[in-house]
């Protein structure tokens, strides 16, 4: 089970890396929101991987039969999720932004900050 | 449903018994009090006149709390305090020593005088579009940062002040400004994702997250884990975080195009959380593999300050050369780090409080400048010195500081690092970070004679007076520099304990487990 699941995790990395080499800002967008689940991903595998076995205490046992699924991956993820969101939205609105404001989606013609042009220092005195 | 009344049990093997006490609420205490006012400052949404006193008022408060946790922390150890009172590792805890207390100071230090500066920099629509409430909540995450115990809370806190970050850096919405925050956006979001990359394997072979826990049980798993894997995986993360070369280049595309008072605070404290946490990952957790890791930590660090300090030399912007100078320090500090060694960390913790106030200065002063001579392109300005004497005498200060020379705070931790270096028989490590200061010299010497000596037209040289609020904080930061250049011996001895702290993180984890380690 973990070794498929650590195959399907290496393909999400692959499609998440592949997206970001973009020029492109809206690919490099949906790169980055695929890394983000590729991570989730990485630590629900991490945090071993069980079925139908809730972590509750039996009435009378002092502590969790072996098997029970690990909690505490999931509260990583939930938060991982929450954040990731919220970047991708303030960075999908920051793309179009910056589409409107600056007429292009190609990263190497954003040169507003960093013109090419730029003249070299004076080299005297 | 009936109520079942439960048998008695023993909460103390599950919870902190004793409340905590007033000392162990200061741990906690710079991160509330920074979110209490941020939201407060949210409410107060309209009467935008209040935010600057408000703020300002809670900065000071920051300081004082952050300078209170740093004098009990030096008297007594450090301190714990954990959330909800479950006993660590499963209650996340704050613990604060003293590397986390000191750069916590010096980042609430800079954000007050920035506070200041920005009486003079940041305008109504600046207040409107939420200047104040943003520098507070930034001052939560750079606080959390420092203070935290847990490594994927300091993962929280890293977004915590990137999601301020990014607010900060497009005040303003110029095409500049958005062109700066596409690139600074996406390549930080990257950073911080391939720190939980590196975060989410720690959990899978740890089972902990708690960094006195994982200090402890690194010694156990060394020979079945992949702990080397796992501490390069930090170290690219941090690296990036921290502006490194090769991975270095968000920061130039970025931090001249946000108001002044905006990257001057960036400079005093974004790159120097993402030294922090490499110090606190590589030299607390992992030494042994920061060994061994070393020498690619120290031809990054040798590259990244001559790449720096070459790039500062190609540029004609003010505020560009500032940035690419970041970038050549960041590489001082790695280099201590990758020497390792009381020298090396003592040397890599004081400069990176050293950067921290000069590059703040640095930025007060690129303001000025601007504003004087109503450019920001080194070709362009000229005749300052004639303008504002006390002015151009503070901007020679600083110049002198980041270049590492005596009798400012740039001096004596690029003396430790070089004496480090040389000490383990790394002579091109020295030769770099001395021929690196060499280079900056010229960097800086060029903008001090370009911008500053150069004579102006007439028209342009009448002598102007500056508001206390533009002078002030550039004036508290070049005789910070000064003072622990002249004096720094007090400074050095808490350094010194700090990094001994880092070697031997015993005091650390017995704050977190009192009873002598985890269950």
């Amino acid at each position: 089970m973990e070794a498929w699941f650590a195959l399907l995790v290496g393909i999400f990395f692959t499609v998440a890396v592949y997206l970001m080499l973009s020029k492109f800002i809206i690919r490099v967008l949906l790169g980055v929101a695929v890394l983000g689940n590729a991570v989730n991903l990485l630590i629900f595998t991490g945090g071993r991987l069980t079925r139908e076995v809730p972590p509750i205490i039996p009435e009378g046992a002092e502590s969790l039969a072996a098997p029970a699924a690990n909690a505490l991956p999931q509260a990583l993820i939930l938060t991982a999720i929450v954040i990731s969101f919220s970047f991708f939205a303030f960075l999908l609105v920051l793309s179009w932004r910056a589409y409107s404001d600056l007429a292009t989606d190609n990263t190497d013609e954003m040169r507003v900050a960093e013109p090419a042009d730029e003249p070299l220092p004076p080299l005297g005195y | 449903m009936a109520a079942t009344i439960s048998p008695p049990v023993d909460l103390s093997a599950a919870l902190v018994a004793a409340p905590p006490t007033l000392a162990e609420w200061l741990v906690i205490l710079p991160v509330a009090w920074c979110l209490a006012i941020g939201a407060l400052l949210v409410m107060l949404r309209r009467p935008i006149g209040l935010h600057p006193a408000i703020a300002i008022a809670g900065l000071a408060g920051l300081v004082l709390i952050d300078g209170l946790l740093l004098k009990e922390i030096a008297e007594n150890g450090p301190l714990t305090m954990v959330m909800g009172r479950w006993l660590p590792p499963f209650g996340i805890a704050f613990t604060a020593d003293l590397t986390g207390a000191l750069f916590a100071f010096a980042a609430a230090l800079v954000a007050l005088v920035a506070g200041v500066f920005s009486l003079a920099d940041i305008n109504d629509s600046g207040r409107r579009y939420g200047f104040y409430p943003l520098l507070m909540l930034l001052m939560a995450g750079v606080s959390g940062a420092f203070l935290t115990g847990d490594i994927f809370n300091l993962y929280v806190w890293f977004e915590v002040l990137l999601i301020s970050s990014f607010g900060l850096l497009v005040l303003g919405s110029e095409p500049e400004q958005i062109d700066g925050t596409v690139k600074y956006g996406f390549l930080n979001l990257i950073a911080t994702t391939l720190f939980l990359i590196a975060t989410g394997y720690l959990y899978a072979v740890f089972g902990t997250l708690n960094m006195a826990d994982i200090a402890t049980k690194a010694e156990a798993l060394r020979d079945r884990a992949p702990l080397m894997t796992l501490t390069g995986l930090f170290m690219l993360a941090f690296a990036m975080k921290a502006a490194a070369f090769p991975v270095n280049f968000w920061l130039p595309a970025s931090y001249h195009t946000p108001r002044v008072a905006v990257s001057a605070l960036f400079a005093g404290l974004l790159t120097k959380v993402g030294i922090y946490a490499l110090v606190r990952v590589m030299v607390m957790h992992f030494p042994v593999e920061r060994e061994e890791l070393s020498f690619i930590l120290a031809v990054a660090g040798a590259l990244t300050m001559i790449v720096g300090v070459l790039g500062a030399l190609a540029q004609t912007d003010f505020r560009r050369i500032l940035g690419y100078l970041i970038v050549s320090g960041i590489g001082s500090m790695l280099a201590g780090i990758a020497v390792g060694g009381p020298g090396g960390i003592g040397g890599a913790i004081f400069y990176a409080l050293h950067s921290m106030l000069v590059m703040t200065g640095l930025y007060f002063a690129s303001g000025i400048a601007m504003r004087l001579g109503a450019s920001s392109s080194i070709a362009a300005l000229a005749g300052l010195y004639r303008r504002h004497v006390g002015f151009a005498a503070l901007t020679l200060m600083l110049c002198f500081a980041v270049s590492g020379l005596p009798p400012f705070s740039g001096f004596w931790p690029k003396v430790m690092l070089v004496k480090a270096a040389l000490d383990i028989g790394a002579w091109w490590l020295a030769a770099a970070l001395l021929l690196a200061g060499f280079l900056t010299t010229i960097v800086t010497g060029r903008l001090f004679l370009l911008a500053f000596w150069r004579e102006a037209p007439p028209a342009d040289g009448e002598a102007v007076s500056l508001s206390p609020a533009a002078f002030g904080p550039l004036a508290v930061l070049a005789g910070l520099t000064l003072l622990i250049g002249l004096y720094p011996e007090p400074l050095l001895a808490i350094i010194q304990d700090a990094a001994a702290g880092l070697a031997e993180p015993s005091a650390y984890v017995n704050s977190v487990f009192p009873e002598g380690g985890p269950q």
